[in-house]
């Protein structure tokens, strides 16, 4: 069976640590960074990268539009 | 072969309106005006010269929609009476500060208030001061006869996109409702889309082009240095206006003693005026502005140098006195300013004029006038 | 397989708009209006129109919309969008204009105006979005302000006896003529934003196809406002607003058609 993996990367700088993409997420894979970015915001990553699937639910959700979603087939 | 046509004010700005390319007119029925936009809409431009012709739901709302059309390059008019124009002095503050060209006429009836729907000029203040908020001027332009109401339309919409800022055609309800000869101007082709863009393009908002930035037309700035920097701006514009575009007409100024000035309406009674006081042996000059802003301050200090007295005739209770006073104080000149009107929509007569004069001036008609320079 | 295997242009399925300028939002964190610019810059994208598009700007907390989509605008005094687009519209037929506006601007300050625009059937799209307060001044009571829900000047709730009744503007709309497509959407799950995106391309293409007033009331959070975190207020959002302002379509016409029943 094909497995579908994604990956996600935040634009730290962009983030303002809202945590609307850690809520949409449906496998827990983003959540907020303990590090704040230069504009003083815990900004989201990718706590357990190995559960994306690349739906971009994340993406669609986050309002500062600072996350890119990578999809393939494995 | 020009064409001579016996119309009302009113008729005649829509009428010219449409001869001088004009793309929109905005307006909302008011007296004394309304004819401009039922000629308008009785004459169905759209169908000749393509241009659009709608009537708001408000004043507020036409001048907005100005606003739009204006920030789109687009010649753009509307008009109203008094009342109206107090409505969209929001409108205009911010098409000042966003610096649009437009035409706005104000057909000025007595307030305040609902006041009368009788002919006035007690919006002098409200015209040449800005009207709305913050420091912004209008460009003031005021007929006094038909076919200057004629003319002014052209010369308003030129005036308005030479400096990208509004201008109003500060009229009445007596020349706006008066019927007179008129010489129409020859039909221009309105603006094509290619021309706005050459033109206007660098502000204008036409759709961004992939080979400029994205327009965006506001009055807006958060940061005070630019703020500071954009008032700075219009008010050399206005600078620039008061160097080039001042004009007047001055009736047998050359050896006044006294000189009343009076726009508009009451331009025309003191003409009159001028010819009974000099038939009583009193040496009288009319001096006429016909832009209200930039006001003639240079001609007024050259006549505050030789005359005794200034009498400015205003259907207000003296506004543009004012302004007056002010140009004979930066003269350094001590002669007197006075101010004779009638309000509430009553024209004063010629003879009342010069009863005034006389009244008024007694001591300088008998002695002279006292110079401290 | 290694992270920098996977991040490669080809498997690129989600990224910012290029009609999306290159900017930070001045908007608090989790502020619907992110959203909803998104959704447009996108589907301007999508439909090739940047070059036609014009947008009218509000006064509020969208006064900024003009910084983020690389669009053509004009920035309207309060309330005054309708008319301002409406100018532009007239005497730019082909060009595809759309206001952006919140609820003290569109139903308070602008009833008025978005009601004779629409009521003309100005051919323009309007994104009104409710989130029930007033944002930029720091959280008044809005015309939409829920019955009970505490605001800066309402700080015991609002009462109907004194305030009046939280307005359901969007079911006056899609009760005048000139409007064709009517619609109340949301942006606080990723579902609701994918459906938010299909109803403003259909309302788009309903203003490209000249059918009319297009109108999408996206309700929204002000999370600042509300005095809650952005996911909490995604929560009261739902639980709240959601029943009194419900999702859906209100018309799927075209201007002048009779209206309906659905």
């Amino acid at each position: 069976m094909a497995k579908v993996i994604g990956a996600v990367v935040v634009d730290k700088e962009g983030c303002k640590g809202c945590n609307l993409c850690v809520e949409a997420c449906p496998h827990d894979v983003l959540n907020l960074n303990k590090e704040v970015n230069s504009r003083g915001y815990h900004y989201s990553y990718m706590e357990n990268p190995e559960n994306c699937i690349g739906c971009a639910n994340c993406g669609v959700v986050c309002p500062d539009t600072c996350i890119t979603i990578y999809r393939m087939k494995i | 072969m020009a064409e001579i046509r016996l119309m009302k004010g009113n008729e005649v700005l829509a009428e010219a309106a449409i001869r001088c390319g004009c793309d929109g007119y905005f307006g909302y029925p008011i007296t004394p005006q309304s004819e401009v936009m039922e000629t308008l809409m009785a004459r169905e431009p759209w169908n000749e010269t393509g241009m659009v012709v709608l009537q708001a739901e408000s004043e507020v709302a036409a001048i907005n929609m100005l606003y739009g059309a204006a920030g789109t390059g687009k010649k753009s008019m509307t008009s109203s009476s008094s009342p109206g124009i107090s409505l969209m002095s929001e409108g205009l503050s911010y098409i000042a500060g966003a610096e649009l060209p437009c035409l706005v006429v104000n057909v000025q009836r007595g307030g305040p208030g609902l006041g009368t729907i009788q002919p006035s000029q007690a919006d002098y203040f409200q015209a040449v001061k800005g009207g709305g908020h913050g420091d912004y001027k209008l460009i003031v332009l005021a007929p006094s006869s038909v076919q200057e109401m004629n003319d002014f339309v052209d010369l308003g919409f030129e005036l308005a996109f030479k400096y990208r800022n509004p201008a109003m055609i500060l009229t009445d309800g007596a020349l706006g409702q008066m019927m007179e000869k008129v010489e129409l101007a020859e039909f221009k082709p309105r603006w094509t889309e290619e021309e706005i863009e050459n033109k206007f393009g660098v502000w204008a908002s036409t759709g961004k082009k992939t080979n400029r930035d994205r327009n965006v037309v506001t009055s807006l700035v958060m940061d005070s240095e630019e703020m500071e920097q954009n008032n700075l701006r219009f008010q050399e514009k206005y600078k620039k206006m008061e160097e080039e575009e001042v004009r007047y007409e001055a009736i047998q100024c050359e050896d006044a003693d006294f000189i009343i000035v009076a726009f508009g309406t009451c331009s025309r009674v003191c003409l009159k005026s001028v010819e009974l006081a000099r038939a009583k042996g009193l040496k009288v000059g009319l001096l006429r502005p016909i832009t209200l802003f930039p006001f003639p301050n240079k001609i007024i200090k050259e006549l505050a140098r030789k005359s005794k007295g200034f009498l400015s005739v205003e259907m207000s209770a003296g506004q543009m006195v004012e302004d007056i006073k002010l140009a004979v104080y930066e003269a350094g000149s001590t002669v007197r300013v006075n101010y004779y009107g009638r309000m509430g929509g009553i024209i004063p007569t010629p003879e009342e004029v010069v009863d005034a004069l006389e009244d008024k001036f007694s001591w300088e008609i008998s002695y002279g006038v006292k110079r401290s320079y | 397989m290694e992270l920098k295997d996977l991040i490669k242009p080809e498997n690129l399925v989600y990224d910012k708009s290029k009609v999306q300028r290159d900017v930070y939002m001045h908007y608090c964190p989790g502020c619907s209006h992110g959203v909803v610019h998104k959704i447009l810059s996108e589907l301007i994208e999508e439909l090739d129109i940047q070059d036609k598009t014009i947008g009218i700007a509000p006064v509020g907390c969208a006064v900024f919309a003009y910084n983020y989509i690389d669009v053509d605008w004009q920035e309207a005094a309060h309330g005054r969008a309708p008319a301002v687009a409406t100018g532009v519209a007239r005497l730019n037929p082909e060009k595809f204009v759309f206001t952006y506006q919140g609820d003290g601007d569109l139903a308070s300050i602008g009833s008025a105006e978005i009601m004779h625009a629409c009521n003309r059937g100005e051919n323009i799209l309007v994104i009104f979005i409710n989130n029930g307060i007033y944002g930029m001044t720091g959280g008044q009571m809005a015309p939409t302000t829920l019955e009970g829900m505490v605001t800066s000047t309402t700080p015991s709730g609002r009462n109907t006896d004194l305030n009046g009744y939280p307005m359901k503007i969007t079911n006056l709309i899609a009760e005048l003529p000139g409007t064709s497509y009517v619609t109340r959407q949301a942006v606080h799950t990723a579902a609701a934003v994918r459906k938010c995106k299909r109803s403003v391309k259909k309302a788009i293409q309903n203003v490209l196809d000249k059918k009319g007033t297009s109108f999408v009331e996206v309700v929204s959070t002000c999370n600042s406002g509300w005095k809650m975190t952005p996911d909490g207020a995604n929560k009261w959002m739902a639980e709240n607003m959601l029943p009194y302002y419900p999702l859906g379509d209100l018309k799927d016409s075209i201007k002048g058609e009779p209206i309906s029943e659905n």
